[in-house]
């Protein structure tokens, strides 16, 4: 056991817990922030898609001990109100089916966007392979991302 | 104008009773109220109150509308207090929807599956709106003292045109308060007998675009699914099962597991003691598992990886490979009696001008919810408190009042959105397992399931082979067709449906193989694989004969319509909405004009809706690349279109995966497949680019919508792939191009 202060959506928290435990679960059990999801636990399905930084990583490959003073920002903190370009692009389009993969699906193409704020089709796409959605919106997250993008502040 | 019988009691009747916030509860007893005294219903929880949809009107004119169904991603959560909220004729902004409990003395058919919900619960959904509004419109007529048929609605507003007055819902449901007197029993206002509903023409939320009432929740990642359950003093569960389908346990090694941090206990548990009452939907459960508590989820896992757990069985199990050689003798054996015999096929096809005869393949698969199998449980001595994601609530309950001998009535239910169902969460073991494990560890547990655990403990599709066979004439008119489907713990044939009734000597023959391996219902079950082989098949055919695949399908319609072959009634599908979608996706998708796609065709019946589907694609490395897909459906009254194509998409996308790239494979009865890194589901960049989808509008009452358009689009897919390639694929997953059940 050892104890982290972690800076997780802008303010810090201090845990105690086993080194190797994935953020993921620091996340869900410790903090129950539930909106990071597992899916797979081998980093395959990108549900619990989160930013280290300014970057998207899956946080059951990330142990708590790598952290350190990175900003870790989950789905509660990608927006004050749940009006990030890519939230309200997500709702325009109706996205959702089981709603499952999604927070994954929408912390995935907020990091791209901020990296790539003017992709084209196939990079969305690509961008995108890493997190899987087994209702088959996949056509409705293209559209969706293609809107936050268009958006001014994405 | 539609009457219907309500099937209401007679002593239904708006009761009022203040809300702690200010808002007033106009309950109306259905069913039910044929075994609830009003003392008994003052009794009950607020929110357990009603039936067939559940009402609360505050006196700001919020109206919630509890959702009865189990929402699997189906977006009946949406869909079904649409069709209150439209009878009731309220404004849908106003409208809070509520996940209902299980309670089956209030709700019908508390079930997710088949694709039944919303044609199962149209009538009974309808009949709550119109007959509260009717109420409602007798406690004005009351309160103005006016005839209640001088009164009108609009958008949550009674109105009274000659006295000029209005008051909206909720003020009415407050005035009907006011008069009660508190020592005697509520106002009663006696539900009609039979009620009036809306002409279709006049809905106003029925038909239009509505957004997922639960997409604001799921964007920010709020806690609506069962996996996000965390209660005070509960305890996470994780299960050791049997690595091998036919093995048992037999004893176990936890000195070095229990020591670890956080673990609280490691027992074997007996989910299914002698003598307990099993329900179809304990499906593959396992009688015996390990079963470890600890404090975190993580600590669990920790724990498991160092348990050891010894089981006991034959040295040899079941394997895929075995499955092919067996269920190819069950496609030669001869059957005892035919599924449906119309004519006499072996005849007609001897004597036939050409012939051809094909056998297609489909493997395993698994459900794989994104969301793994998990259930909250906290049992006490007489208690059972129950919350998940489930499918089929109503058989979950009975089961664990067997396996606890606890009374049904001493068992809560609560549903969680469900991260995906697919079939795999009729079978609800997992919730048993949860209240065996809790009542033994005497805590609150949330079992957990690893993706390993969901994907190596499934229910799977079956394993499944089809052979046909079909004769023409020598003016090229089919003459003879045979078809026989065999499976594991399956026979995935409907002989009633097309093309029976449309061929002169017909022969449908089933069989199934007993196996080891624990298979169920996967979105469209025997559809989602006969579909697709019959519609290849049916090219085969019309390219035999020689003739355009739609021209050939809906030839042998036309013939179903004027000369049906046997008894039409024992026809299970209607041929003029059969060929309807065919003729609507030809016209959308400009048939004959394919440019330089590949392009094929493919229409099917289930869930009684209709399909039909064009696929465009290229071949990229000699791998299927599909631009794009057009489908047309008729499933009557389309309740919520932006959900209804969200549908249809998924289930394209989904077919088009399975059936392109999934397979769960055994050896030895140990699954070779365990993780999304060996089991390949479908991902974006192998989506369609695009998908278009049209309604038929014919004012039908509603059918089906969440699994048929998945079955067609692996016929459409096959046979743009014969076009592509000129090679045909024949067994499924189509990338390996090789038998993988044998």
């Amino acid at each position: 056991m050892a104890t982290y202060n972690l800076k997780i959506n802008g303010k810090t928290q201090e845990i105690e817990v086993d080194p190797n435990t994935p953020m993921l679960w620091v996340l869900r059990d410790h903090f129950k922030l539930v909106g990071t999801k597992f899916g797979c636990g081998i980093a395959q399905c990108g549900a619990c898609t989160i930013h280290l930084g300014d970057n998207a990583v899956r946080s059951c490959q990330l142990p708590v001990s790598s952290v350190g003073e990175q900003e870790v920002t989950t789905i509660e903190g990608l927006s004050e109100n749940g009006d990030h370009p890519v939230q309200k692009a997500w709702l325009e389009v109706d996205v959702p089916q089981c709603g499952y993969c999604q927070a994954g699906q929408i912390m995935t193409a907020s990091a791209f966007l901020k990296s790539n704020p003017n992709p084209s089709d196939d990079e969305i796409s690509t961008a995108m392979n890493g997190n899987i959605c087994r209702c088959g919106t996949y056509t409705r997250i293209k559209k969706a991302v293609k809107i936050a993008a268009s958006s001014d502040q994405a | 104008m539609t009457f219907v019988k309500t099937k209401i009691g007679r002593r239904s009747f708006i009761r009022t009773s203040a809300l702690a916030g200010g808002g007033m509860v106009v309950g109306f007893s259905w069913l039910a109220s044929c075994k609830m005294t009003p003392e008994e219903v003052n009794s009950l929880p607020k929110e357990w109150f009603d039936i067939n949809g559940f009402l609360k009107i505050a006196d700001n004119g919020l109206v919630t509308i509890m959702s009865p169904n189990p929402e699997i991603g189906q977006n009946v959560k949406t869909a079904m207090p649409m069709i209150v909220a439209d009878e009731l004729d309220v404004d849908w902004k106003d409208v809070i929807v509520e996940q209902a409990p299980l309670n089956m003395d209030v709700f019908q058919r508390q079930l997710a599956g088949g694709s039944q919900s919303i044609r199962a619960g149209w009538e009974g959904l309808r009949m709550a709106g119109a007959t509260a509004r009717k109420m409602l419109k007798q406690a004005a007529a009351k309160a103005w003292e006016v005839p209640e048929e001088e009164i009108t609605t609009s958008m949550g507003m009674l109105h009274h045109k000659a006295s000029n007055k209005s008051a909206s819902y909720g003020e009415m449901a407050s005035a009907a308060v006011s008069i009660e007197k508190p020592d005697e029993a509520p106002e009663t206002i006696e539900a009609p007998e039979e009620i009036e509903l809306k002409d279709i023409k006049d809905f106003t939320i029925i038909g239009t675009d509505r957004k997922n009432v639960d997409g604001p929740s799921i964007v920010t990642g709020k806690p609506l699914f069962g996996i996000d359950t965390y209660e005070e003093g509960m305890l996470t569960a994780m299960i050791v099962h049997p690595p091998a389908f036919g093995l048992t346990f037999k004893s176990m090694n936890a000195d070095e597991a229990k020591g670890m941090p956080g673990i609280k206990d490691i027992f074997h548990v007996n989910v299914y003691p002698e003598g307990a009452e099993k329900q179809w939907s304990d499906g593959g459960g396992i009688p015996e598992l390990v079963a470890i508590v600890g404090e975190s989820t993580w600590q669990c896992m920790q724990a498991k990886k160092a348990l050891k757990v010894e089981w006991d069985g034959p040295s040899t199990l079941e394997s895929t490979a075995s499955y092919g050689d067996d269920l190819n003798k069950l496609l030669d054996a001869p059957v005892k009696e035919p599924a449906r015999k119309d004519g006499d096929f072996n005849k007609a096809f001897n004597s036939a001008a050409k012939k051809i005869e094909s056998i297609y393949s489909a493997p395993f698969l698994a459900h794989n919810t994104m969301e793994p199998m998990n259930f909250y449980a906290k049992v006490t001595d007489d208690k059972a408190l129950l919350s998940g994601p489930i499918q089929t609530p109503e058989f979950l309950e009975k089961t664990v009042s067997s396996v606890l001998d606890m009374p049904l009535e001493n068992i809560e239910i609560d549903m969680t959105r469900m991260g995906g169902g697919f079939g795999r969460r009729l079978y609800g073991s997992f919730g048993v397992e949860a209240a065996v494990i809790s009542k033994k560890a005497k805590a609150p547990i949330k079992l957990v399931y690893s993706r390993e655990d969901d994907m190596t403990q499934g229910t799977y599709r079956p394993a499944y082979k089809v052979k046909f066979k079909a004769g023409l004439d020598a003016e090229n008119n089919l003459i003879a067709w045979y078809v026989k489907g065999v499976g594991t713990n399956d026979d995935l044939i409907f002989e009633n449906r097309f093309p029976a009734g449309a061929v002169d000597n017909y022969l449908a023959e089933k069989t199934s193989l007993e196996t080891k391996i624990t298979t169920g219902a996967w979105r469209a079950p025997r559809s989602n694989f006969i579909a697709g082989a019959e519609q290849s098949f049916m090219d085969e055919v019309a390219e035999l004969a020689g003739k355009d695949p739609i021209e050939f399908r809906l030839a042998l319609f036309d013939r179903a319509i004027k000369d049906p072959v046997g008894d039409p009634e024992k026809n299970d599908y209607d041929p003029e909405r059969y060929a309807g979608v065919l003729k609507l996706v030809k016209e959308k998708s400009n048939w004959s004009n394919s440019g330089d796609k590949a392009r094929g065709v493919s229409a099917y019946y289930c869930h009684n809706s209709y399909v039909a589907q064009v696929l465009d694609l290229t071949m990229n490395n000699n791998q299927p690349k599909v631009d794009k897909v057009w489908c047309a459906v008729d499933c009557g009254i389309v309740i919520n279109p932006i959900s209804a194509k969200n549908q249809i998409e998924g289930g394209i996308i989904d077919g088009i995966g399975h059936a392109t790239y999934s397979q769960m494979t055994f050896e030895n009865g140990v699954p070779q497949q365990e993780n999304f890194d060996d089991y390949r589901l479908i991902r974006n960049t192998e989506a369609p680019k695009a998908i278009e989808s049209y309604f038929v509008d014919n004012g039908i009452d509603p059918t089906g919508l969440g699994e048929p358009s998945l079955p067609p689009v692996v016929g459409a897919l096959a046979n743009a792939m014969y076009k592509a390639t000129g090679k045909r694929v024949y067994n499924q997953p189509f990338i390996l191009e090789k038998e993988v059940v044998g």
